[in-house]
């Protein structure tokens, strides 16, 4: 049929990209924020000092908990992966909940020392929010963000099937041209960056396939908890003896968990019933290990220090799947790999942005009467002013309420991110209320601003400012506030644009002014 | 635009809104069941241990998923899509119903 298969493609490329294309524009940036979570956090820790050391955090934490923590029933060490430096650890007492950790929660520093460091989330909030949203229950948010990610999935499939010339378009960006050069903008960011925007989604479906698709379980076990003691290993909760037994060095075991791993690190330390002679200790390898993410986990007498049996490798299926985990998250990956995914990301941001504006640019010059525009068009139109703009600007506040709440706020972590929303909250009003083209060029300026601020406010308020941080030679800190500085100088560029670009005259308006 | 006739649009503003309804449930609902029967068919059936067989069939049901999603807006005349997803799904259905409650395959 005549150009019927890829007009069909054309129309629901068009449409499943909209309708959840601001959602996934906040899961783009969002999750290419989470390339750098580790370094986002801490820059947002800017108390926490010392190198990343695997064995003096282990030492520190367990070392507090015995003191402070001796009778509970569990504790939990996350040690700090391989960019990080701060250890979290946190009990849990008899009864109480893993939703309760932050309750007794406290930081290590790479020398061991508990530090009394701002209360924040960090770059693990930014990670979070990626797939759990926020303000919504997580179960919700992440089938929103599943159906989003399958909306994706399609829109790539029959955004190719569309595309007549994809090698041509590779080598092609007019600019200045209105529609066509967001056509092209389009174009680019998708296909100079196709294949991670492929494996991308189809792997960030997998990292959450158990909740989405549950169904294989049901139908090769009888209860979902067997799948989870083959798969996972049976859960060996000891009971207690009620006898008293000193804790074996962890450091020996961390020892002998890396010969084991061929010289990988443990990410996670679980000790059951700390202090009783039938205390067990369980490391977990860490995530950044290997591309595969899933780390064994091996399981010692605490009294003793004896490692047990060594669970059943993973078979091909499995291990597949921790591998596509492991490249959707990237965190085997070293720095230039890092930048690289960092930088397909926001191609990703761009072509979900791009291709937002590019269907209203489409439609501004067919619409029936430009000075009062559909509803729909409308509604598109100041949804991406209050996503494109605004979203980033949110991400500026969240970084500046950091450095500008009171320390000792209650729920401090919680205010940061409401100061997320409040400054994207603010931005989406000036997008309703102001005409389309003023409301693109001040929320993009605003944005600018909050992010020329970050630098700024860091200089006021620590002693770890961009100045400082060149000095010092301390290049997480000075790349951060550089990284600010030129996303303020995108904004700001964009802003400048908008503001000077001629409105764009409508083909048949002359004609219709005369008629 | 999806069609339903083969020389074009549906004739009606009505015709038109019901073929794309009709393409979209296909494409939402019909596409995930079939994703979640492959799944379960894959974990019950295939020759590996369990455990692997169920990993197996969620890395693959995705892409079930998004084929089913395609056709139902690609091919000309939107019954056929739902003949052949029925088709697939009916029959798969009715075997891991009988192996899970009946015979015990």
């Amino acid at each position: 049929m005549n150009g019927g298969l890829r007009q069909s493609m054309a129309w629901l490329h068009t449409w499943v990209g909209l309708l959840l294309g601001w959602l996934l524009f906040l899961v783009f940036v969002t999750g290419t924020a989470a390339y750098f979570q580790d370094e986002i956090t801490r820059w947002m820790q800017p108390e926490v000092h010392g190198q990343h050391n695997i064995d003096a955090s282990a030492e520190g934490a367990i070392a507090y908990l015995q003191t402070h923590a001796a009778n509970v029933e569990q504790w939990s060490v996350d040690l700090p992966g391989h960019r990080a430096v701060a250890t979290t650890a946190f009990w849990k007492e008899k009864g109480e909940t893993f939703a309760q950790w932050r309750d007794h929660s406290f930081l290590v520093d790479g020398h061991g020392q508990k530090v009394d460091a701002r209360d924040t989330l960090g770059g693990w909030r930014l990670y979070r929010m990626h797939f759990d949203l926020y303000y919504l229950p997580v179960l919700w948010a992440r089938w929103l963000v599943g159906l989003a990610a399958m909306f994706m999935l399609v829109a790539i499939i029959s955004g190719v099937i569309t595309h007549k010339k994809i090698f041509t378009d590779f080598f092609t960006l007019r600019f200045g041209k209105g529609q066509r050069s967001w056509l092209d903008g389009h174009n680019l960011s998708a296909v100079l960056a196709l294949p991670f925007h492929l494996m991308i989604t189809y792997t960030g479906l997998v990292t959450l396939a158990a909740q989405y698709m549950p169904w294989g379980v049901a139908a090769a076990y009888d209860k979902p908890t067997q799948y989870y003691a083959e798969a996972f290993g049976a859960d060996e909760a000891p009971k207690r003896s009620g006898r008293v037994a000193p804790m074996a060095s962890i450091t020996a075991m961390i020892k002998q968990a890396r010969e084991t791993w061929q010289g990988a690190e443990p990410g996670y330390i679980f000790v059951a019933i700390p202090g009783d002679a039938n205390s067990l200790v369980k490391l977990t390898r860490a995530t950044d290990a290997g591309m595969d993410t899933r780390g064994e986990t091996l399981t010692f007498d605490a009294a003793t220090g004896v490692m047990h049996a060594r669970p059943p490798a993973r078979g091909g299926a499995r291990e597949t799947e921790s591998v596509m985990v492991g490249l959707h998250a990237g965190r085997f990956s070293p720095l230039l790999l890092r930048w690289l995914y960092f930088l397909a990301g926001l191609t990703g941001t761009a072509m979900v942005g791009t291709g937002l504006i590019l269907w209203t640019a489409k439609r501004r010059l067919q619409l029936p009467d430009p000075e009062r525009p559909y509803f729909g068009f409308r509604l598109v139109e100041r949804l991406n002013v209050a996503t494109i703009a605004g979203l980033p600007f949110g991400l500026a506040c969240y970084f500046l309420a950091n450095r500008l709440l009171p320390i000792g706020l209650l729920q401090r972590p919680n205010w940061e991110t409401n100061g997320l929303f409040i400054g994207w909250g603010a931005l989406c009003l000036v997008a309703i209320v102001r005409p389309v083209k003023r409301a693109w060029v001040e929320t993009l300026s605003v944005a600018a601003a909050g992010f020329l601020a970050v630098p700024v406010v860091d200089m006021v308020t620590t002693d770890r400012g961009l100045f400082v941080s060149l000095w010092r030679g301390d290049v997480l800190f000075a790349t951060f506030d550089l990284v600010m500085l030129a996303f303020a100088g995108l904004f700001g560029f964009c802003a400048w644009k908008v503001h000077h670009r001629k409105d764009v005259v409508r083909a048949g308006s002359k004609k219709e002014a005369i008629a | 635009m999806p069609r339903s006739t083969s020389n074009g649009a549906p004739a009606t503003r009505v015709a038109r809104a019901l073929d794309v309804a009709s393409r979209t449930v296909l494409a939402a609902v019909g596409g995930y069941i079939a994703a979640a029967l492959t799944t379960a068919g894959l974990a019950r059936w295939l020759p590996i241990p369990r455990v692997e067989a169920v990993v197996a069939g969620m890395l693959a049901s995705f892409a079930v998923y998004a084929a089913v999603a395609i056709f139902a807006f690609a091919v000309v005349r939107v019954s056929r899509v739902w003949f052949w997803t029925s088709v697939y799904c009916v029959p798969l259905a009715a075997a891991l119903y009988l192996a899970m409650h009946g015979a015990g395959v």
